[in-house]
């Protein structure tokens, strides 16, 4: 089962997503990257449908690169998490997308931001948030070490926690995980967590 | 006069005009001035009214200034019916911005949104242009107080100071010697008032004749548009010494 979750910390916020790719008991791949970065200074961690997923996110991140480019200023991040609302909202009672996301971003008059936006067109602004069986563990171990203010080591650490609580104690847990950040300094990937290598080939004798 | 080219909005003249835009704008030269001046502290504007009599109900509506949204209001120059129905459009464009993004809507977007529904009316649907031209006066987040100015054809335009309607041009020309880019609220409105006195064709100018609004800051950062009242104008007027127009030397 898909984990994503996320946090806000001192300057920044952390999306965090497994990236496994599976049908049904089937793993095509250990390495799909779910976190989408949506434009210079946001985040986009999505689950659920993998065909929803790709197909919504990847509409999301043209429509912000459009505005863009019409009105020459970005949009904040919360204009971004409403417009994605929006979009699943208008869809939900039609032809609603099974996809669930943690939005990040950082602004530069309001600092890092975290949004919470659910299948059904929940939104939330939040500080710490999760999706998925994954999130049973992680949303814990947040409330119990997360505080308002960390620093990026104390945040990774954090994660870490938390991907060791899901790796232990899922059932069926993703191996491995991407952990993205977006600061000031725009959105990148910070790291990847891997216990299980995609192998290369055959080993030949 | 290649009065054949007149009657379709839709299509160029062989000289590469579009009448119809044209006499749209020729409407408008026939309409109460309006002015518009952009200071560090707001934006002000100033309009003359044509429909003078102690009869009107002034307390409750304008006939130059509207507010579109809480942060964006306009002043309108030409066929009042037109314009009226340009301001619905805006403020239906201006919430469904807000509805989408839950925030105002940024003034050049608004403005340019209103601008491409007049452009349509010059391209396809037979129908003829909006008889009106605008000032947009505004305050968003990204630039600040904003000052627009947009026409018939669709166009717009940026202005720290203009004006449309009656004696535009005489008004635009006086704007651009006494304008300055560090003026001030205060001294934004005693330039727009000097200007639109002398433009005005009538010999005294009393509150009854103009309406002033502007859009500024409050301390608590929320943005206001604000009609003066009758008294609060008169008192402008004779303030600024613009009420005795035969009094004036120049």
């Amino acid at each position: 089962m898909e984990c994503v979750f996320g946090l806000v910390g001192d300057g920044f916020a952390l999306v965090v997503a497994d990236t496994s790719a599976v049908h049904s008991i089937l793993v095509h791949k250990s390495n799909e990257d779910k976190i989408m970065v949506l434009d210079s200074h946001k985040l986009l961690g999505a689950s659920g449908e993998s065909g929803d997923r790709v197909q919504f996110t990847e509409y999301i991140q043209k429509n912000v690169a459009l505005y863009q480019f019409r009105n020459g200023i970005p949009l904040t991040t919360a204009a971004a998490a409403n417009f994605t609302r929006g979009e699943l909202a208008t869809a939900l009672r039609k032809n609603p997308y099974f996809v669930n996301i943690l939005m990040a971003g950082y602004d530069k008059e309001t600092g890092p931001s975290l949004y919470y936006i659910d299948y059904i067109a929940t939104l939330h602004k939040i500080d710490k948030g999760a999706f998925g069986y994954g999130s049973y563990f992680s949303l814990s171990m947040m409330d119990r070490h997360y505080h308002s203010g960390m620093t990026v080591e104390e945040a990774i650490d954090l994660v870490d926690k938390c991907i060791i609580e899901i790796r232990s104690r899922l059932v069926v847990a993703p191996p491995n995980f991407v952990i993205k950040i977006v600061d000031k300094d725009g959105a990148r990937e910070y790291a990847w967590r891997e216990s299980v290598k995609d192998t290369s080939g055959a080993p030949t004798a | 006069m290649s009065r054949r080219y007149d009657s379709r909005t839709t299509i160029f003249s062989p000289e590469g005009r579009l009448y119809q835009v044209e006499y749209a704008m020729e409407a408008i030269g026939n309409a109460g001035t309006a002015i518009g001046i952009l200071s560090k502290e707001g934006v002000v504007l100033v309009g003359e009214k044509k429909v003078t009599s102690k009869l009107l109900q002034t307390s409750t509506s304008t006939e130059k200034m509207y507010k579109i949204d809480d942060h964006v209001a306009c002043a309108v120059a030409g066929i009042m019916s037109d314009a009226n129905i340009l301001i619905n459009m805006a403020r239906v464009q201006a919430q469904r911005y807000t509805y989408a993004y839950q925030e105002p809507m940024p003034v050049e977007q608004l403005v340019q949104s209103l601008c491409d529904t007049k452009q349509g009316y010059t391209q396809f649907g037979g129908l003829r242009p909006f008889g009106v031209s605008f000032l947009f006066a505004g305050w968003d987040k990204n630039f600040g107080f904003q000052l627009f100015m947009s026409d018939p054809s669709g166009n717009y335009g940026g202005w720290k100071a203009a004006a449309i309607g009656a004696n535009n041009q005489a008004a635009q020309s006086m704007l651009k010697q006494d304008y300055k880019d560090d003026i001030t609220r205060e001294e934004a409105v005693q330039l727009a008032l000097k200007v639109l006195s002398k433009t005005m064709d009538s010999t005294s100018l009393t509150s009854d004749k103009l309406e002033l609004a502007e859009v500024f800051v409050l301390p608590s950062g929320e943005v206001k548009y604000q009609v003066r009242s009758p008294d609060s104008l008169s008192k402008l007027l004779v303030k600024f010494g613009v009420t005795q127009a035969p009094a004036e030397a120049s």
